[in-house]
């Protein structure tokens, strides 16, 4: 058996072949959900898993499952593969090497919630990606492993890739489904929320492709065996995509309760050129970001641990950052990548990252005045909880975090605290 | 006349039949990549074109192109080199490789090289932050990553998009 949970690739070069799939147990899992279990059991065997949402928000997939609104037909599933979070690069090799497994959950899924036809939104720039699924779907229709009547019940499944067209905002689930209608991918104001009033105005289960990559495994060895590799907390495992200062960038896949000390010492090989490390930025450009402290390096990796360190595992995009680096030029950057990528439906995001940008480039290009700090701490401050969706509330993050835990960066004096 | 129709009668069948009739609009953005597929921007006659085949306001259709960056109303180079410049890729010393690039190119960043054939582009993440400096190559028929790239190994490639686009010219003449 292989040592991993998603990343299974590693040890079996081959598992996106069908043939290999299958000789390592594939498909096993949704023929017998299909053939002896109820669609509630399924669910049950998810959320006892403790398996939460593993495109940001951590939300318990089994419990989002069972809202589904069972007076309003059809259901649908949708998968989103929009990965655009700096820093993440982890659904991409999941879809690239292991295609079979993901597919197969969302198959799972789809029986779970009562769902006939499931949709795959992946981001425009996947396109070879898309191509590729489209095939492996082609081969399982083939054998019969999706299509109608499937192993003769009367439960019938279609899964259809959808490609966005370049717009980080459409990761967003409500945006996503805009997106997948034809429209501009801009958030609907929620509630109600997609399990009642989803795709076409349907219930809708979105999910990350990590999330549903989990599933099949999780029905195969069982809810005890998934929660117990990972923490009281933090059940299972995550893939976290290193990226930033470490010699060895790259996928890895750890059961929660690891260290960031493993993470980037161990896995990721340490820091070029074996600098000082600074800063850790756990969920990508969304980040709140951690002084990188022998206490931040030493935290088990969960959901409320990192939370009590005043930050988030979000998606998992760890992106490090050494002392050669500035502050200043970090927050420059994750502004750039806001202000580009607002919708422009509210006015304190599309106006507040404009003026954010404006600031953060002139501070980094050398106008250090406390005053110009202080207006961009109070802009910052002033976006929050005013924002129609996570995108803007997201932008101010990594700008208040930077100003508060690093001041010398900005010019001002060292605090005492060690998170500021 | 849909020139659009006409000429992928097959291809939008296939689209169509993915969406149930009431989301028959899900089918818009794949028609724009179809539409935008031969020449790498999406003339205006096939926002009409598609409205038609949706039942939808032409303006409808419009308002995408200028929503998403992937689509295109102008022309540009044959080929976009659309490298990453976001906070991981700057991290592992993509602006210097675009830098560079542009250099050796004799162009700025957003503009044609003057035989028309690559454009060089700045773009936000792509979902290859280990493998900086990386660009996607965007061109008529779709688009393929090229990861952990130097400069050396990016112009070789832009001189074989050269020289099969000659050898293309000659064969249809
Ligand atoms: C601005 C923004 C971008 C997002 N991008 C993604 C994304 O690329 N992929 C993803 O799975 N979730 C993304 N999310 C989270 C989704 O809204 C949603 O919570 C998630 O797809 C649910 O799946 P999960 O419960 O399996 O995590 C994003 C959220 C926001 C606010
Ligand atoms: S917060 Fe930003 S991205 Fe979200 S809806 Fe408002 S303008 Fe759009
Ligand atoms: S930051 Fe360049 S690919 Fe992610």
């Amino acid at each position: 058996m292989s040592k991993y949970v998603l990343l299974r690739h590693r040890d079996i070069p081959d598992i996106k072949e069908l043939k290999v799939y299958q000789d390592q147990g594939g498909f096993k899992a949704f023929k017998q959900a299909v053939t002896s279990l109820d669609p509630g059991q399924v669910t049950e065997i998810v959320k006892a898993s403790g398996l939460r949402g593993r495109g940001g928000a951590g939300f318990p997939t089994g419990v989002k499952w069972s809202f589904m609104d069972q007076n309003s037909w059809p259901h649908y599933v949708v998968a989103n593969a929009d990965e655009s979070e700096p820093g993440t690069f982890k659904d991409r090799e999941i879809i690239e090497e292991n295609p079979l497994q993901f597919l197969e959950g969302v198959a799972i899924g789809s029986y779970a919630v009562g769902a006939q036809a499931a949709y795959i939104y992946l981001r425009g720039e996947f396109w070879q990606l898309a191509e590729f699924l489209d095939g492996k779907i082609n081969e399982l229709e083939k054998a019969g492993l999706l299509g109608e009547n499937l192993f003769g019940t009367e439960y019938s499944l279609k899964i259809h890739t959808h490609l966005g067209a370049g717009a980080y905002i459409c990761g967003e689930e409500t945006a996503l489904l805009e997106s997948l209608e034809g429209k501009r991918g801009q958030p609907r104001l929620r509630p109600p929320f997609p399990p009642s009033y989803g795709l076409y105005g349907k219930p809708t289960v979105v999910n990350n492709v990590e999330t549903f990559t989990n599933i099949p495994l999780i029905l195969e060895n069982g809810a005890d065996w998934y929660r117990n590799l990972g923490t009281e907390d933090s059940a299972g495992v995550k893939v976290f995509s290193l990226s930033g200062r470490v010699k060895k960038p790259g996928n890895y896949e750890l059961p929660f309760g690891s260290t960031y000390r493993e993470l980037i010492f161990e896995h990721g090989g340490g820091i070029i050129n074996d600098a000082q490390i600074k800063a850790i930025m756990p969920a990508g450009a969304s980040s709140s970001i951690l002084r990188a402290s022998d206490e931040v390096l030493d935290t088990p990796l969960e959901y409320a641990s990192i939370r009590k360190l005043g930050s988030d595992v979000g998606s998992g995009s760890v992106i490090v950052i050494d002392e050669t680096i500035s502050m200043d030029w970090v927050i420059k950057k994750t502004i750039d990548f806001f202000q580009h990528e607002s919708c422009g439906k509210c006015t304190p995001c599309r106006e507040g990252t404009y003026w954010m940008s404006h600031l953060t480039r002139q501070i980094h290009s050398g106008k250090k005045t406390e005053e110009q700090i202080q207006l961009l701490y109070d802009v910052a401050t002033n976006i929050q909880g005013k924002c129609l969706c996570a995108l803007g509330e997201f932008s101010v993050m990594g700008v208040l975090t930077s100003i508060d835990r690093f001041p010398q960066d900005f010019g001002r004096e060292p605090k005492g605290s060690d998170q500021g | 006349m849909n020139d659009l129709l006409s000429k992928y009668p097959e291809e939008i069948k296939k689209i169509l039949a993915k969406y149930p009739p009431e989301g028959k609009r899900s089918a818009v953005m794949p028609l724009l990549f179809l539409a935008q597929r031969k020449e790498g921007y999406i003339r205006e006659q096939a926002l009409s074109e598609i409205s038609q085949i949706l039942d939808i306001q032409e303006t409808e259709v419009a308002t995408l192109v200028g929503f998403y960056t992937l689509f295109h109303d102008g022309k540009a180079g044959s080929y976009r080199i659309q490298v990453c410049t976001d906070l991981c890729c700057a991290l592992r010393g993509s602006e210097d490789f675009l830098t560079s690039l542009c250099e050796a190119l004799e162009i700025k960043p957003g503009e044609t090289t003057l035989d028309g054939l690559v454009t060089v582009e700045e773009v936000k993440c792509l979902a290859a932050c280990d493998k900086a400096p990386m660009y996607q190559l965007q061109g008529k028929d779709g688009i393929s990553y090229h990861e952990n790239c130097s400069v050396g190994n990016t112009l070789e490639m832009i001189e074989e998009l050269r020289e099969s686009g000659t050898q293309k010219q000659e064969e249809t003449k």
